[in-house]
């Protein structure tokens, strides 16, 4: 298979690199100086792109690759890709999932329990040498709130799981009612979020739920309430977030995805009530081998003409 | 003038619970957090006599004592308390307390029962998620806005499907057990004894624990017997893949070793919420980014300490009035505590 082209749209992965150069000729697209120039060049030769939740296919991408056959995404969420587009030329395309579920659940308590009782800070505190001077503050209890989960899918289901092992009630939105679950249900964000101490947006970026998360929404959950966002940046109203954790219209937020990742708003730096982290949900040494394993295992399928592994076009 | 008189003489009628130093939730609320209208307080600390002096003047006074962990109970005081008929601590550890000196006098002790433990093991899931998953110390990158600068932050390390330990299956350690189990971890013990009844793994020693475990998370209570349980032998037996996880009492662990253990990278990380020489903390910790720390905070929520107070005044007005205490502590089978200040 060495003569097939793969193109991978940023670094992600130096195992995933490294296997895909072995198997393929690989060409690495942020290297590429020029990139129209590369794509005219090599535009025939290109069969495979492999994409994560930074960068993976748009039209214009897929316009420009004409022998194009399979997305391969280094990741679960698709928003990176134009499907239809890919729908429309008969592109495959297959994701990431269950590997990472169980990580980015974990994350999202983790980022629950460290907002909450302030473990950032309070590491923070010790560091600093203030512990000799005196107590740190008291902290807010995590066993026992109630946690509203945007999205029950398979993270959502996964942080429900945990989040019930701290006898916290669980309610959440979703874009149907899941009768077989036992948690509450509410129609819309608003209300969910009017009704529970801990929001968590667990849910897949679409044009519907872009900004799903709105000032409408932090409103409604208050003063007190907690926001963690594991699902992806434009989820949120990243602006008005910010004035609302500033001006303290909202109790804090664990927040592992941005609008505009790497960049992130820096009047979020010095809040004690917010804990930043650089999209990392997936980001363990044996979740990111198994991810790897699952690009590779999907691109082995589809050029040796047998089933995809984890086919979503 | 005859109603202050009055008052003057119902308040004296008042029952003295006697309290030598401040505990933290005075400095946090105020003296009156604990006040009753059915007992009053006599506080040591406020009195310019020496303690033996003040202790004698009052002796006769004195039925019960509000101890905390920073003021120890020893067999001394309470030979200076001929009345004494009940301790009650704020603290979740009874190591401050002589409990053979109670049980020989046949002094009650009052605890703080289970009200505590959902906090201390919600600290030890935050602190053992933190540490493998590097929490606190990408939360520091971002904001010092290294993500946009220096890019990715390493990979961590997976909870799922990792094998915990637990040395001490209490009421702390089986809330440990029960929220880690919603993660996919396995989970075994070492306890004094064997629980019949529990679905988990028991080995008769700490090192055979460490030995087949990822993760080993210290919750039992501080005795002679588990001074320095955590040994050299113990933290070698974990291994440079495992991580410890201390919320009980720092002198469990032989604290050299341990920071000698992470400066060498032989073992993978560490949370630790109680230290040996508290509020001091060996500076070789401050420079690890795989170490995370709390200011002996496990139990320090806004809903603890309302637990603590209603539970406090309510063994304090139970016992004045002979009724059951709330939470008391079973004075028979003890493990020897010397009543060290920990």
């Amino acid at each position: 298979m060495e003569s097939i082209g793969v193109l991978m749209a940023c670094p992600m992965n130096p195992y995933l690199e490294q296997e895909l150069h072995k198997r393929f000729t690989l060409h690495r697209f942020w290297k590429v100086p020029d990139k129209s120039t590369f794509l005219t060049t090599h535009c025939n030769s290109i069969r495979a792109v492999v994409g994560n939740a930074s960068a993976g296919a748009d039209a214009q991408l897929i316009e420009a690759l004409p022998k194009l056959e399979i997305v391969a995404s280094f990741s679960v969420g698709l928003d990176k890709i134009d499907l239809a587009k890919c729908k429309e030329k008969g592109i495959r395309v297959t994701n990431t999932p269950d590997v990472l579920t169980e990580d980015v659940a974990d994350l999202a308590i983790g980022l629950m329990l460290a907002v909450l009782r302030k473990l950032c800070e309070s590491d923070r505190y010790v560091r600093s040498g203030k512990w000799k001077k005196g107590n740190y503050m008291l902290t807010t209890k995590f066993t026992g709130k109630r946690v509203g989960i945007i999205g029950l899918g398979r993270i959502g289901m996964a942080i429900a799981k945990r989040a019930e092992a701290f006898s916290c009630p669980i309610s959440y939105h979703s874009r149907t009612e899941k009768t077989e679950t036992k948690y509450k249900y509410y129609p819309s964000v608003v209300e969910l979020a009017a009704n529970c101490d801990i929001l968590v947006v667990a849910c897949s970026l679409t044009e519907e739920t872009r900004h799903i998360v709105n000032r409408k929404v932090i409103d409604a959950l208050g003063a007190k309430g907690v926001l963690i966002n594991i699902g992806r940046g434009p989820h949120v109203d990243e602006p008005e977030l910010v004035s609302a954790l500033v001006e303290r219209r909202i109790g804090g937020a664990g927040l592992d995805v941005f609008e505009h990742e790497p960049e992130v708003p820096e009047e979020l730096f010095g809040l004690d009530n917010v804990v930043l982290l650089p999209h990392v949900g997936s980001g363990t040494v044996e979740t990111r081998k198994a991810m790897a394993d699952l690009v590779l295992g999907n691109l082995e399928a589809h050029f040796l003409n047998k089933p995809l592994l984890t086919p979503v076009v | 003038m005859a109603a202050e008189d009055q008052s003057q003489a119902s308040q004296s009628d008042l029952p003295y619970v006697l309290i030598l130093k401040p505990p933290a939730s005075f400095l946090l609320f105020g003296d009156h957090f604990f006040d009753s209208p059915n007992f009053q307080y006599l506080k040591a600390y406020e009195s310019p006599l020496p303690l033996p002096h003040f202790l004698h003047t009052h002796a006769q006074s004195i039925q019960a004592l509000l101890s905390s962990g920073g003021a120890p109970v020893t067999a001394d005081t309470i030979r200076l308390l001929p009345r004494l008929g009940l301790v009650v601590t704020t603290s979740q550890g009874l190591n401050h307390i002589d409990l053979s000196e109670c049980r020989r006098r046949g002094i009650a002790v009052a605890g703080a029962g289970t009200i505590f433990s959902a906090d201390c093991a919600d600290s030890v899931v935050g602190l053992l998620i933190d540490v493998l998953r590097k929490v606190s110390a990408s939360n520091r990158y971002v904001k010092q806005g290294l993500w946009s600068s220096q890019g990715t932050y390493p990979l961590g390390y997976k909870l799922g499907g990792k094998r915990v330990g637990i040395v001490g299956l209490g009421s702390i350690g089986t809330e440990v057990a029960k929220r880690l189990e919603a993660f996919g971890c396995s989970i075994s013990y070492n306890s004094r004894s064997k629980k019949p009844l529990v679905p988990y793994t028991f080995y008769p020693n700490v090192v055979e624990l460490a030995a087949n475990c990822d993760a080993l998370i210290v919750c039992c209570a501080l005795t002679d017997e588990t001074h320095h349980l955590i040994s050299k032998e113990v933290l070698s037996a974990l291994g440079k893949d495992g991580v410890i996880i201390n919320i009980a009492r720092g002198p469990i662990i032989d604290e050299k070793e341990l920071v000698r253990c992470l400066v060498k990278g032989e073992i993978r990380g560490a949370g630790l919420d109680v230290f040996e020489h508290e509020p001091d903390v060996p500076v070789e910790l401050f420079a690890l980014d795989n170490v995370v720390m709390s200011p002996h905070s496990a139990v320090f929520t806004r809903e603890s300490f309302d637990d603590l107070c209603k539970l406090v005044v309510g063994n304090l007005e139970a016992f004045f009035s002979n009724e059951p205490l709330l939470t008391p502590v079973a004075l028979d089978d003890l493990p020897h505590f010397s009543g060290r200040k920990d």
